[in-house]
Order: structure tokens, then sequence, then C-alpha cells
């Protein structure tokens, strides 16, 4: 019997994800020792320490291009950024989470066990302390992304989607205010993200079967094993298909791209606003690393096969995206479907197999993300007696009532919209060149016909905002605590720096777009 | 001088200007129109001063500046000016404060902040110098779509009738016209060897194909902005919609992007593919004066009858463009200046009139000559310049199209001089039917009808005036800057002129 050989394991290279993970059991522990007085500033505080400590370790280790712990972990240049996006991303969503200050006791409901519309439930509505739970849960999901992101194989990779899934289900359901709408929310998020992740794990079935079925090479679902399989002509293309579509489906549903949209609209309204934040900007960027690396590492000989068909999806997306945002009446499903249409737009980048198309599919996300967060921190604060007002019709005169909000929230619109100065803008440019580059036009070109319809409901808002008389039934804009005026500020500042000198960032991005094989 | 980065300081200027207005307090709206009105008087002494730093027979382009921008995609602040540019330059340096003037109580009427349209109307400034004066094709996209923004705000907020449907329609046009640029121009930027210097690009040879691809692309966007027939629809609501001042703005110097863009971008960097597409490029123009000038003579609102008079004036600059002579290019960029200067100046004498009404509809006039001499008698005159009457400058712009067109393509100059007769329907009917015949009695009861110009008003119209009768008797000083870069733009399209049969045609270029 051969000795037992413990696989190298580069702890510093690690370190991000072991921190984000150590903070969260310790988030546990607080919530069982510390006063309930102290918990929230004491897990805000541990939360974000965490966060900071683990962006200050990816700026270390920003030069480190290994794979470790016996391949499962590929910690590469695409790993490191976009783990460092959906770090600075977090930070964002935990600043809005933390706010306690524009509702009593935070949007976070104290019990989400209580029956919702009971005598009980509208008690805890009227701001007692939210759970802090929340900040445990974030932590994990921060570090389920974190691995998501750099895993090197197909089973990590999977552990990961369902260590930042379940505690997503979870945070869902705890909003304040209309609890059925958010109890909804999760239950749908939880059944289709299983749904999904049952397909992904028989994908994963599928493609170990694919390589086990070439004789003279190991079986295995590391993607050295399985770009090696894919390169050899003798395998059985029935399971790699197979394999792929399924594997594709699960992480599509992550990223929202259409036909597996249909949670996105329901979850964004009903689940707690810093919480849809925080998925439509990080659950975002970890969805589409895990899409770039499966794709461009694990599957890149078969792009010939993959291409036609995601390309199709990208412009499904898109188009559903956009059409359906038209009709839509409440400001955060719109704001859904504005994020699926903009799925589709990474998509294409995600298809532009060179370097510079990696680099602008990161330079997107990390772009999009600072500015979905910012219309989310405002959605939180457009508020009135009974929370977010976020039926459109209650937007009308905003402008006159909250005009810096609505500068704000006008100015994040037109970098949805893609007007130049904006990184709305230059993150399409990002991607729509390599695209181009790649020959495939007919994915700019339906990029560009669907920003057009897109232009309309974003539109709509800034006609409701500036050029309707504010009603009887216009809310105010609760002025800000600290925390979401800070959140706000990184978000807006990020949207139109990256839209004047993208440059820097794209320096980096550029740097970063290459994965360790 | 010619050191002096007459173009950034140019293109910056405004924006400052607009951010110190923008930060008045809004119970000083005296102070912000004083303030916005002295800025643009400022940038008028400095595109005067360029004016006379540009050397009419030096290089094509001047006063070349470069700034790095963006290096991952080769995109840097590049500004230069040709002739034709400089002359669109000179146009919005002089209708900006005209409008200042003439818009001083516009925006008191809305419930807005006051100084806010004023700093709006500077940043438009900003970015109308921006689109004109940029070298970099992605710089030119910037600016050419961020324009929209502060029209976008001028229409929906201070303008009139209708203001939110117009705004979003000409907001969506334009951007639909833009989006198909954008498609193009990182078409261009990844065949053209990944740089978006205007220098560069127009030394490329494209493969047949993409060329007219990337054309089309261009050319929607422009056709869209100028407005060419069938794309014009945005046009009379916008400009029926907008406060007067905005309109001329709109109508004036907005629109003349896109044929500017004609000349510059679609022309010069796509030469086999503007010939592809010259006969249907011309077919629209001369389809658009027709079309337009017979919707002009239906129309029952004033400012919507001023628009679709440009639309159709645009048609014989788009004709002038695409016919390929000099002489009708000249005329076609001679064109595009006194149309600024006529339509500019008709479109604040009948903002004028409006104000002092109330109702911009034709029906609600009649016979004001005899309440208000002097402004109807401005109204004549602007009626009289925008028909191209000789002896103002519209007329030989005109007249330049038409000769230019003449030699090479009978066909259409005859059908375009049916235009000229039409022009003369729409606007002495207009101004029989508002200012002459008798006195329409409501008219008597309206408070404002009883004051002529003030003395204000009398300074925003005179210059104009001025201006249209001296490049009328006059136009040398323009077309001398004008030509050369017209004949570098028809060398870049591989067309000469055919040779003159008589010697007089050259001699009326000049």
């Amino acid at each position: 019997m051969s000795e037992l050989k413990l696989p190298s394991i580069d702890y510093a290279a690690l370190a991000p994800i072991l921190i984000m993970l150590g903070a969260a059991l310790l988030g546990v522990l607080v919530e069982a020792f510390v006063p309930r007085r102290l918990r929230n500033a004491v897990q805000l505080g541990l939360a974000l320490v965490a966060v900071l400590a683990a962006v200050t370790m990816v700026i270390l280790k920003s030069e480190s291009r290994v794979i470790t712990a016996g391949g499962a972990l590929a910690v590469d240049g695409p790993t490191l950024f976009l783990q460092g996006t959906v770090l600075v991303l977090a930070a964002m969503a935990l600043l809005l989470v933390g706010e306690r200050t524009v509702e009593r006791g935070g949007a976070f409901v104290a019990h989400a066990a209580v029956t919702a519309e009971s005598p009980e439930d509208r008690r805890q509505a009227e701001g007692v302390g939210g759970a802090t739970e929340v900040y445990p849960l974030m932590t994990f999901a921060i570090g389920g992304m974190l691995i998501f992101v750099a895993a090197n194989d197909l089973l990590t990779m999977f552990i990961s989607l369902e260590v930042f899934s379940l505690p997503l289900y979870l945070l869902c359901a705890l909003a304040r205010r209309r609890r059925l709408l958010s109890q909804e929310a999760a239950m749908k998020y939880f059944l289709l993200g299983a749904y999904a992740s049952a397909f992904f794990l028989f994908g994963v079935a599928l493609i170990y079967g694919f390589t086990s079925g070439i004789p003279g090479r190991g079986a295995g679902v590391d993607f050295a094993t399985v770009h090696a399989a894919v390169g050899e002509s003798s395998s059985s293309q029935v399971l790699l298909f197979a394999g792929m579509a399924l594997l594709a489906i699960g992480l599509l549903f992550k990223a929202a791209a259409a036909p597996f949209h249909v949670w996105t609209p329901d979850v964004y309204q009903g689940a707690p606003t810093p919480v849809t934040g925080f998925m439509a900007a990080c659950t975002k960027v970890a969805a589409f690393g895990a899409l770039l690396r499966v794709f461009h590492v694990a599957f890149a000989g078969a792009s010939w096969d993959f291409t036609p068909v995601i390309g199709v999806l990208a412009v499904l997306t898109m188009l559903v995206g956009a059409v359906l945002a038209v009709t839509q009446t409440d400001i955060k499903r719109l704001l859904a479907y504005s994020s699926i249409a903009n799925a589709g737009y990474l998509l294409v980048g995600v298809l532009a197999p060179s370097k510079e198309g990696l680099s602008g599919t990161m330079f997107y996300l990390a772009a999009y993300g600072f500015s979905v967060l910012a219309a989310f921190a405002v959605v939180t604060l457009v508020r009135d007696a009974d929370g977010e007002a976020t039926h459109l019709s209650r937007w009308a005169g905003l402008g006159r009532r909250s005009p810096f909000f609505a500068a704000i929230f006008t100015f994040i619109l037109l970098a949805f919209a893609g007007i130049p100065l904006t990184s709305g803008f230059t993150s399409k440019f990002a991607v729509f060149g390599p695209a181009l580059e790649a020959n495939q036009a007919w994915l700019v070109i339906a990029g560009v016909l669907t920003s057009m319809v897109l232009a309309f409901p974003y539109l709509r808002v800034v006609v409701m905002m500036w050029l309707s008389e504010p009603g009887e039934a216009t809310p105010t804009v609760t002025v800000p605590g600290a925390l979401t005026s800070a959140a706000l500020v990184i978000g807006v500042l990020a949207t139109l720096v990256l839209g004047v000198v993208p440059g820097p960032l794209l320096d980096l991005t550029t740097g970063a777009a290459e994965f360790v094989r | 001088m010619s050191n002096f980065p007459f173009l950034s300081v140019l293109t910056v200027a405004p924006l400052v200007g607009a951010l110190v207005v923008a930060l008045l307090p809004r119970k000083r709206p005296d102070l912000a129109k004083l303030v916005a009105f002295g800025w643009s008087l400022l940038v008028l002494v400095l595109s005067v001063v360029m004016w006379f730093a540009f050397s009419a027979g030096g290089d094509r382009f001047q006063f070349r500046e470069s700034y790095a921008w963006i290096p991952n995609w080769g995109v840097r602040f590049t500004f230069e000016v040709d002739g034709i540019a400089l002359v669109m330059l000179m146009l919005i340096a002089i209708l900006v404060p005209l409008v200042i003037l003439a818009s001083w109580h516009d925006a008191e009427s809305s419930k807005r902040s006051v100084p806010v349209y004023f700093a709006l109307l500077l940043v438009l400034e900003c970015t109308m110098i921006g689109v004109f004066a940029a070298a970099d094709v992605f710089l030119f996209y910037v600016f050419f779509e961020v324009m929209l923004v502060p029209m976008y705000f001028l229409i929906g907020s201070y303008g009139g009738h209708q203001r939110q449907y117009a705004a979003v329609k000409f907001f969506l046009y334009s951007l639909v016209g833009g989006l198909f640029m954008l498609a193009a121009v990182i078409g261009l930027w990844v065949v053209g060897g990944k740089t978006f210097d205007w220098q560069t690009l127009s030394q490329a040879e494209f493969a047949t194909n993409t060329a007219r691809w990337l054309f089309l692309g261009f050319f929607l966007a422009f056709a869209i902005k100028a407005p060419f027939f069938p794309f014009h629809t945005w046009l009379p609501d916008a400009g029926g919609a907008a406060p007067a001042g905005a309109a001329a703005l709109l109508v004036g110097v907005l629109d003349k992007v896109g044929t500017f863009g004609i000349l510059r971008y679609c022309l010069p960097l796509f030469p086999e593919a503007s010939r592809w597409f010259a006969p249907w490029a011309l077919a629209l123009g001369v389809i658009g004066i027709i079309y337009a000038a017979l919707l002009a003579v239906g129309q029952n609102d004033l400012k919507r009858l001023v628009s679709y008079t440009s639309i159709a004036h645009f048609g014989f600059i788009g004709v002038g463009i695409f016919a390929f002579t000099t002489q009708a290019g000249t005329g076609a960029v001679l064109y595009m200046l006194n149309h600024g200067l006529a339509t500019g100046l008709l479109f604040l004498v009948v903002g004028m009139l409006i104000a002092r009404r109330g109702s911009s509809l034709i029906s609600d006039f009649g016979g004001a000559g005899k309440l208000v001499p002097v402004l109807a008698g401005v109204l004549f005159f602007a009626g009289l310049a925008s028909l191209a009457l000789p002896g103002t400058a519209p007329f030989v712009s005109e007249f330049l199209v038409l000769i230019g067109t003449f030699t090479v393509n009978k066909p259409v100059a005859v059908i375009a001089t049916l235009g000229i007769i039409l022009a003369a329907a729409y606007v002495l009917w207009m101004v029989q039917r508002t200012t002459q015949g008798t006195l329409n009695p409501a008219l008597t009861e309206v408070e404002g009808m009883r004051r002529d110009l003030s003395l204000r008003e009398k300074v925003v119209v005179a210059p104009l005036i001025a201006l249209i009768v001296l490049l009328g008797f006059y136009p040398k000083p323009v077309t001398d800057v004008i030509n050369p870069a017209v004949q570098a733009t028809m060398q870049d399209v591989g067309k000469s002129d055919p040779a003159p049969e008589v010697g007089s045609v050259q001699e009326a270029a000049k």
C-alpha cells in the first residue's frame, strides 16, 4: 500500500478565502456570545475587517499564478481580479446591509419564522432590531464566491456554488417589509436554484464519464484533464455535449441568462434591497468568473461547438431583458430585467476568445457591479411610511422633491443606457470590440439593437423623475446614513471615473487576463 | 498665436462657465443670466481671434492638439479644425450669446430653476464645440452622444406643449442613430488597426463590403441627426416643443452635426462606399426638399412650420454634399452656416412673436404687423432670407448648390429648383397669415402684442440681420476658408470637378 501523499497547499494564495470563511465562523460565535445590543456593530465591523483583510491579501499576492490544493484551486490573474472585485463590491453591499438610520432596525426582519402579516409580524416590522445573522450569511456567501471564481475542477466548483447559494436563499427571505413577497422570492430562488445545481452536478457526472472513456488517460473533472480530453478525437462527443449543456444550464442560471432567468425579477423584487444589490453585483461577477474559466480553460477546444449555442442564448437574453424591461412598473423589477440584459452583453464578452475579450468582460463585471449597487442604494432611500416605494408611478416628480438623489439616479440610468463618459459606455465598448474582432458581428448588432430598446425604460424613469409633476403620493428621499452614503459615493464615483478614465482599470484587467492551466 | 490651444480652451471654457452658473443661487436668476451671457461673449471673442489666426491658404487642418486619454484603446483627445469645422465653430460662438439674450425671460415662465437653464445652454455649447473640433473618432462619438443630454433636459424641462413626448422622441431617435454609429465606430477601430485617429484612418483602405457597412452605420446616425427624409419625424416635435432659444440651437447648430459628420467622416473614410450610396442619398435629399416643403405649407403651428422648412433646407445640403463637386460642396457648407443664421433668426423671431401672443398657432394671429411693425418687419426679412432671396446669404449657397449639381446631375438640380418655389409659398403664406391682412381683433386684447421689439430683442436680431446681408453680398471671406477644405474632401472621395464649359462658373464659387 502506497503512502498517502498530502497535496501541497499554498496558504498565502488561499488567504482571502480562508479569511472570509474564518470570519464567517467567527460571526456565528459572535451571534452566540456577544450581547444583543452590541451585535450589529461587532458583526458589521468583523465582516468589513475581514473583507478589507482579504482585499489586502489579494493585492499583496496579485502576482501569484499557481494551481494549488491538489489542483482544486487556481489562483491566477482572472481569479485575483475577480476575487478583488467581489470583495470590493461585497464591502459596498455590507455597508448597505449595515445601514440602520434609514429604517429603524435596518432592512432585515428580526424573526423570519414569524407568520407573515400576523400581529406579531406587524409589531416586529415597527423597528425591532433586525437579525444580525445576515452578516455571517453574507460572509459565507462571499467566501463561497471567492472559491467559485478560483475553482479549477468541477467538483470544487459545485461545492462552492452551494456554499454561496445557500446563504443567498436565506438572505432573500429576510426582508422586513412585504414579508410574503420576500418569502415567496426565497422559496422560488431555492427551488429553482436547487434544480440548477442538480443540472450542474449531473453535468459534472457526464463530463467524468466523458473523460473516463478515453483509453490511456485517467478520468477526472479537473480542468486540465477535461481540456486534454476535449482535444482527443476518439472521445465520445455525446457525453461531452450533454455534459457541457448541463453545466452551462447551472452556470447560466446563476448568471441570470435567458431562458434560465425567470427567477430574477421575482427574487430581485422580493429580497431585501441590499441583498438584491449584492446579488446583482457579486453573484454576477462570480457566475461569469466561473463561466469564463469553464469555457476558456476546460472546454476551450470545443469553442466551435458551444459558441453558436451560447451566442443564441446571449441574443435571447438581451432580447428578453430589453423587451420585458419596457413593460415593468416596479423599479426593482426593471433593474432585474436590465440585469438580465446585461448578462447578455457579458455573454458577448465571454464568447470573444481572446485576451481582450477576457479583459473586457472582467472590466464590464467590475463597472456594472459598482453602478448597480449604487442604483439599489438609491432604491433603499426612496421610501414612505410603508418602507421603500418601488412602484414607478410613485417616483413621479422625484426630481423636484429631491433633486440631488434624482440626479444621481439619472446619472446611473444614463450609464446603464451606455451614454459616453459613464462606465456603461466604456464597458460596452470593452466587450463589443473584441467580439467584432472575433467575427461575432451579429452579437454586436444584437447588442446595439437591444441597447436601443433598453434605453426606453431607463428614459421613462428619467422622465418620471424630472418631467412629471410631483403628486401627493410622491415619497420623499430619506437622508441616508453614513454607510449608505459611503456605498453610494463609491458606486457613483466608480461609474464616472471608469467612464472618463478607464485606462488604469483596463491596464489591470489586461494584465490579469491570462488563465493558468 | 497659432500655438495657443484654441480648441481645447474653447471646448472647456463653456463647461467651466456652466458649472459657475449652475452653482449660483437659484434666488439670483439675473446674476446667472449675466454670467452666462458674459461667458458666452468670452467664447465668442476667443473664436473671433481663432478665426483670424486660421490661415485660409494654409494646411487643411490647423490648431492640432493631441493628449493621451485611454491608451489601451488608442483613444486620444485630438482636436483640429479644417475650414468647414471652423465655420461651424464661428456659427456656434455667434448664436449662443444671441440665444442666451433671446431667452432672457424664457425660463421664468416654467417653474424650473433659471440658472440651470442657462447652465444647460453652456453645457450644450461645450458639447457642440467639441463635436466639431474633435479629430478622434471616439472623441467625436462621445460628444455626439453627450450632446443629447443637455438638449433633452432643455426640451423636457423648459419646453412647451407636449414637451415630454418631444424630449423622449428626440432622445430615442438620436440614440438609435448613435448606437448604429457605435457599432460602426467599433468596426472601424477593429479593421482600421485599433486607432481612432482621423488622419490615420483616412489613409487606411478597407474592403469594399466592410466599408459599405461602416458607411451605412455612420450615415444612418447622421441622417437621423440632420435629419434627412425619412428620418425626420422627430424634428417638428422637438422643434415645436423646445423653447425658442433651444430650438434655434437645435435646428441651427445641432442638426448640422449630421451634415458635418457626412462631410468629415462618411466621405473621406469610405470614399468608394460614398460614391456607391450617392444616388440614394441624392434621392433622399430631393424627396426631403419637396416633401418637407409641402408639409411646411400645410402647417398651422409656427415652430413646426419652421422645423419643416429646415428639413427642406437639409435636403438641399444633402444634395450639395452628394453631388461631389467643389461648388456644390462649398454651397452645402455655406448653406450650413447661412441656414444656421437665417433659420436661427427665424426661430428667434417666431419665439418673440409666440411669447407675446402666448400661442404658436398661425390662426391665432392675423394683421399683427399693425400692432408690432418692427417685429413683423424682422419676421418678413427672416422669411425672405429663409426662402433664399437674392441679396440674402442663403441665396448664395442655394445657387452654388444648384449650379454645382447641375453640372453633374441635371434632373436632380431641376427638381430641387422646384423647392425654391415651394419655399416662397410657405414663407409668404406664413407671413401673410400672421402679420398682414386685417387685424385679428383678439390680438388687441393680448397685453404682450402692444409691445414692439425691446432693445434687448433688437440687439438679438441686429447681428444676425447684418451677417445675413453681409454674407449675401460678400461671401468671400467665408468661401475662402471653406473652399480648400471642400476641395480636399472631394479629392478624398476621388471625384474631380467636370471641366467648366463656361469660365464664369468658377467665378461664382469665389
